[in-house]
């Protein structure tokens, strides 16, 4: 007999490949990555060593959820200075930054 | 012609090239250093020295580690520049000879410094681990370490780090929302008082020109904190309370600094946080005294030195901009769109000229600040911050 999870589970595991997968184009790319580091790396540090904004390395993401850290560059956080970043990124943007946090950015 | 006369001649003009030559690799052509300065290339850690009068580029040195915000004091002779790093490095540069004298790691990530009254100690602000750190000007030696540690226990970020007259520094703590003067008077172990009530998170402070008052920025609360040093015991008071009226500040891309602020015969323009507007503050009273709407949200407000015209540049996603405020009518007098990233506005000592840096163009425009033309173009890799050694003479920078 089918689980009932089995489709919901499918489909999860789709959205995730999907998103894994996909990236801006390289134009919009290299506007991205100048925005993270020079304007994110403001608070963070160019480096992602973190300022007034947490380090943002790989090994500070490591085993954090990406959908959470997704929605903390799209929505900010509130009672701290990390603003919504939704008005500049669209959400697929938003996760490929953090993908390529993870990854670390020097690549 | 003789022979012998002919030898002594090309002696002579060897010896000459040589000497020259000697003197240019040595820098030691006899010069002073009050029209010179600094450029910072924030993404490559390097520096271009440069020249006012001549609007030229002297030298460029590598080897300063991060500098994302990085900022620079000089030595009282105007010779040394100390430029803080956001890695924690602390370097001292010799501008005329163009040679690092000195670099040290200090901490681990820091955020800004100060220079002394008389000039024997520098000071740095560190977010981690929060606190600060004096050092020897002359040899970059520890002198005093200042843990930002409140009585609870919690380290803070520390921030608005400035000097004041009487060999003091004041900085407050980000995290626990506190103002310390660190005095130095005495000996090279501070006496420390401590202001625990300075508001949430102050993000950056200002000292005026005279060392008197010392005003926090929070973010965390819709007005600034401000202190008389003059008479401590009154200790931290809220100016401007309910600037933005409680509504909703808009999202916050990048952090005002409130160091260069701006004042102009009374009034204090300062930064809006969150708002499309500079504040006019009256400086007897301390009460809001007007506002001017601006095209995005300022990051610096800064007058030129005669006090006549205040220039704004802004946050992210509008800082393609520039805009001029006339001091006495409080309109605005020129809007520019040099390029994207305008991060940086100095003037020179007397403000005939403001050296703008333009980073996603990698260039530093200079204008001349009464016909607001373009006097040239200059090249430099992510420039950000631009700084004279007219600073060295001014407290609370």
């Amino acid at each position: 007999m089918r689980s009932p999870l089995f489709v919901p589970a499918f489909f999860l595991s789709a959205s995730v490949a999907f998103a894994s997968e996909w990236e801006p184009a390289p134009e919009r790319k290299a506007e991205l990555f100048n925005l993270v580091i020079q304007d994110c790396g403001s608070c963070h540090g160019l480096t992602m060593k973190g300022g007034l904004g947490s380090p943002l390395l790989p090994q500070n993401l490591e085993g954090k959820d990406t959908d959470v850290l997704t929605a903390i560059v799209l929505d900010g956080l509130p009672g701290t200075p990390m603003p919504p970043w939704r008005s500049q990124f669209q959400d697929g943007e938003a996760r490929w930054i953090i993908e390529q946090l993870k990854k670390g950015l020097e690549q | 012609m003789n022979r012998y006369l002919k030898t002594f001649y090309l002696a002579l003009i060897a010896g000459l090239a040589l000497s020259v030559a000697s003197w240019a690799h040595a820098g030691m052509a006899p010069r002073g250093t009050g029209d010179l300065g600094i450029i910072i290339e924030r993404a490559s850690g390097s520096v271009k020295i440069i020249e006012t009068s001549t609007q030229t580029v002297l030298r460029r040195v590598e080897g300063f580690g991060d500098l994302s915000h990085a900022s620079v004091v000089y030595s009282r002779d105007e010779r040394y520049a100390y430029i803080f790093g956001r890695d924690g490095g602390l370097t001292k540069l010799d501008i005329l000879t163009g040679k690092i004298v000195k670099r040290i790691i200090q901490g681990g990530n820091s955020i800004g410094g100060a220079i002394s009254q008389d000039g024997s100690l520098v000071a740095v602000s560190n977010y981690k681990p929060g606190g600060v750190k004096v050092f020897d000007s002359k040899t970059l030696e520890l002198v005093a370490d200042i843990p930002a540690v409140s009585a609870d226990g919690t380290q803070s970020k520390t921030i608005g780090l400035v000097d004041i007259p009487g060999q003091k520094f004041v900085f407050s703590l980000y995290d626990a929302g506190e103002t310390w003067i660190a005095d130095f008077s005495k000996s090279r172990t501070p006496e420390i008082t401590k202001f625990t009530n300075t508001g949430e998170l102050p993000y950056d402070a200002l000292v005026t020109d005279d060392g008197r008052y010392y005003v926090a920025g929070l973010f965390g609360e819709d007005g600034l904190a401000k202190l008389d040093l003059w008479q401590i015991d009154k200790g931290i008071t809220r100016i401007l309370d309910g600037y933005g009226r409680g509504e909703e500040k808009l999202p916050v891309y990048k952090m005002p600094h409130l160091e260069g602020w701006a004042k102009a015969g009374d009034h204090i323009f300062l930064p809006a946080i969150g708002r499309h507007e500079v504040l006019i503050v009256d400086q007897r009273s301390w009460k809001e005294v007007g506002r001017i709407s601006v095209h995005g949200q300022p990051v610096f407000v800064v007058a030129r030195p005669d006090g006549r015209q205040v220039w704004v540049n802004f946050a992210h996603p509008r800082n393609d901009t520039l805009q001029v405020i006339d001091v006495p009518s409080r309109k605005i007098i020129k809007t520019f769109k040099p390029g994207k990233a305008i991060l940086h506005m100095e003037f020179t000592p007397r403000g005939e000229q403001v050296w703008v840096s333009v980073r996603d163009a990698n260039r530093v425009d200079v204008y001349d600040t009464r016909t607001f033309e373009r006097l040239k173009e200059i090249q430099a890799e992510k420039p950000s911050g631009i700084f004279l050694t007219a600073r060295a003479h001014r407290t609370g920078l």
